[in-house]
């Protein structure tokens, strides 16, 4: 199966300090792939980068091709038309990301103009049939409102509506749920999902919420100081992490069946983007890290099982054996 | 709505009474017209005549009061110099002073706005560093420094225009352009930081996503949004259409009621100092009024809050 998007080596350095160091990604047309890691570890960036919306004070290398289409250097017209049209995003915090002082119906046309050339009683039609789709209660009587009219949840569905308008190939969810309530979170998650079957449409879940993760995707990326360092199925990933960082993530995780056991944080912060350390950039809070992983930084390999790794010493594919730190040497770069 | 209107109303004569009895308080407690007008050398008679033909033996109450019934009916009092009604000799003097100030509120409003729009939108260009110091050199200047420099360069030495007076269209050039610099790199400065303050929001991100052009982006996103701050300094600009001209028409000896106030001061013609302080108060409070329901118009959000 092709790849709908393909990204190859993307860089990006703000002010020449690199926070992407050479990311390569690819989404396959329809599925749910989720993009894990703490803040500030480049998973809205990439996207960002792809779709040429950083500032322009950002340096950006590397390739994005969605089809035949590449994306990096493409001029400003062309992203235009693939931004919401085949590639459309939500963010984080749904109510300062709708324009405070236009109705939501004239932002809701706008796409539909921009995308499907639609003006006037038709756009109107196709707007409501968009906030009915996504759940809007009333649709026909909050067309003519403003977003603070709306709560955090409801400009969600309005974002994710809008998103909608131009039938994307791809939608682009920049943690959709992290500003929101949990029962609305479960909601737009649930309405994430269903609008994914119905409208077969790829969607790329960024995410620090690994439940959220688990139950919208099929494929996880596990990101970490600007790398992906490990990727895998959902299944094999959430069962099985082999990373110690993916391991860390979920031992931070409370447990809702079992005992009451307590948390183990992952020591330390992530690092400086313009202090990395010299080898695995996780290896200063690495409980397994040893000398090699200090001055060597391991790439990500193609393990037997499928996934992809970069540690020099994973943790083993027996979940049992957690403990044994003499694991095999698998993934390690010479 | 309507509420919102009243309250702000309410407050606005509030306003023009607070400076109307000011005037009136501070004007009488800090001179005597009488010795300003008359001179020192006068026997107490013409002294105690003149101030009992204009009131000035009553208490300061009683002087209140009348003055208050007076300016209710319309009537602004006679000027103590020549005796002629004291609103006269001040309309008369606006269009005047509407012939430098006006011109100027454009010259402000179409450079500096555009200015500062553009500099925000290439920031850190060499452009927008030219524009951050020009602005900056032109509101630090003093505008009597400022207006002697160019009569200078553009009366004295090319004796391209007129330095002063009042006449034709170029006699108005100099102090148009003087009484402007300051607002333009106020403006400036404003429309910059506000335009960059919105650039960075969240939901321009999302009109760049969803696919609209940048102009668009610019013009039918950021715009709207950054117009409430600016358009908090242009009411600023446009209710001292009135008062703003005092420094300028000095130096260019332009008869317009910035001079008359100098020089209606200088001589406690008390009348007089009052009906240009009550009208210059009105338009600043109009102006306010008139930017306040705008922001209504502006940011739907304000519409909603109840006027505190």
């Amino acid at each position: 199966m092709t790849n709908l998007v393909e990204i190859r080596d993307l860089k990006v350095a703000f002010d020449s300090v690199p926070v992407l160091h050479g990311i390569d990604l690819d989404v396959r047309p329809g599925e749910a792939l989720g993009l894990v890691g703490e803040s500030g570890c480049g998973k809205s960036v990439t996207w960002l980068a792809a779709l040429g919306l950083l500032p322009s004070k950002a340096s950006v290398s590397g390739r994005v091709t969605l089809g035949d289409t590449d994306l990096t250097g493409a001029p400003r017209t062309q992203l235009e038309q693939v931004r919401g049209g085949r590639i459309a995003m939500i963010f984080q915090d749904p109510s300062s990301a709708l324009n405070p002082v236009l109705k939501v119906g004239r932002q809701l046309c706008e796409a539909l103009k921009l995308h499907r050339g639609l003006t006037g009683k038709p756009a109107k039609q196709e707007a409501l049939r968009l906030m009915d789709m996504v759940g809007i209660p009333d649709a026909r009587g909050r067309f003519a409102l403003y977003p603070h009219e709306f709560s955090g949840g409801q400009c969600q569905r309005l974002m994710i509506a809008m998103a909608l308008a131009g039938e994307p190939d791809l939608l682009i969810a920049d943690e959709p749920t992290t500003a929101l309530d949990a029962t609305i979170q479960a909601q737009i998650l649930d309405l994430l999902v269903r609008l994914r079957a119905e409208m077969n449409m790829a969607t790329v879940f960024i995410s620090h919420d690994l439940g959220a993760v688990a139950q919208v995707c099929e494929r996880v990326c596990v990101m970490y100081a600007g790398r992906i360092v490990e990727q895998g199925a959902v299944g094999q990933l959430f069962d099985r992490p082999r990373h110690p960082y993916t391991r860390g993530l979920f031992d931070a995780l409370p447990r809702l069946d079992g005992p009451r056991v307590a948390l183990t944080p992952i020591q330390g912060t992530v690092p400086d983007p313009r202090k990395l350390p010299a080898g695995c950039a996780f290896a200063p809070r690495c409980t397994h890290a040893r000398d090699f992983c200090h001055g060597e930084r391991p790439d990500l390999l193609a393990q037997r099982d499928g996934r992809h790794l970069a540690c020099a010493y994973p943790l083993p594919e027996a979940p049992a054996a957690r403990e044994d730190v003499h694991a095999p040497r698998e993934g390690v770069h010479p | 709505m309507i509420t919102f209107v009243l309250i702000r109303l309410v407050r606005a004569v509030v306003t023009v009474l607070a400076v109307m009895t000011f005037a009136f308080v501070v004007l009488r407690m800090s001179g005597d017209p009488a010795q300003v007008l008359l001179g020192p050398d006068l026997p107490q008679e013409a002294v105690d005549a003149f101030r009992k033909e204009w009131g000035l033996d009553a208490p300061l109450w009683q002087q209140y009061l009348s003055y208050f019934r007076a300016i209710l009916s319309g009537d602004f009092g006679l000027s103590m110099r020549d005796r002629s009604p004291a609103i006269e000799l001040v309309l008369d003097r606006v269009p005047a002073t509407l012939q430098l100030t006006l011109p100027a509120l454009l010259l402000k409003l179409g450079i500096g706005i555009p200015a500062g729009i553009y500099a925000a939108l290439h920031r850190d260009s060499a452009v927008d560093r030219g524009v951050i110091f020009l602005a900056i050199l032109g509101f630090t200047i003093p505008s009597f420094v400022m207006g002697l420099v160019l009569v200078l360069i553009f009366a004295v030495t090319l004796h391209w225009l007129p330095s002063g007076g009042i006449g034709t269209w170029q006699h108005a050039l100099l102090p148009a352009i003087t009484m402007s610099i300051g607002g333009i790199g106020i403006l400036a400065r404003f429309s910059r930081s506000a335009m960059i303050e919105v650039m960075g929001q969240p939901y321009i991100r999302t009109a760049s996503a969803k696919g609209v052009r940048w102009q668009d982006v610019v013009r039918g996103h950021a715009l709207p949004n950054a117009a409430v701050p600016i358009v908090t300094i242009v009411g600023f600009m446009v209710g001292s259409v009135i008062s703003g001209a005092v420094v300028v028409e000095t130096i260019f000896s332009w008869p317009g009621i910035g001079r008359l106030l100098i020089v209606s001061v200088a001589n406690r013609d008390l009348a007089v100092v009052q009906c240009i302080l009550l009208i210059i108060a009105a338009v600043m409070v109009v102006s306010n009024l008139v930017v306040d329901l705008l922001y209504g118009w502006l940011d739907p959000r304000l519409r909603a809050q109840p006027a505190h």
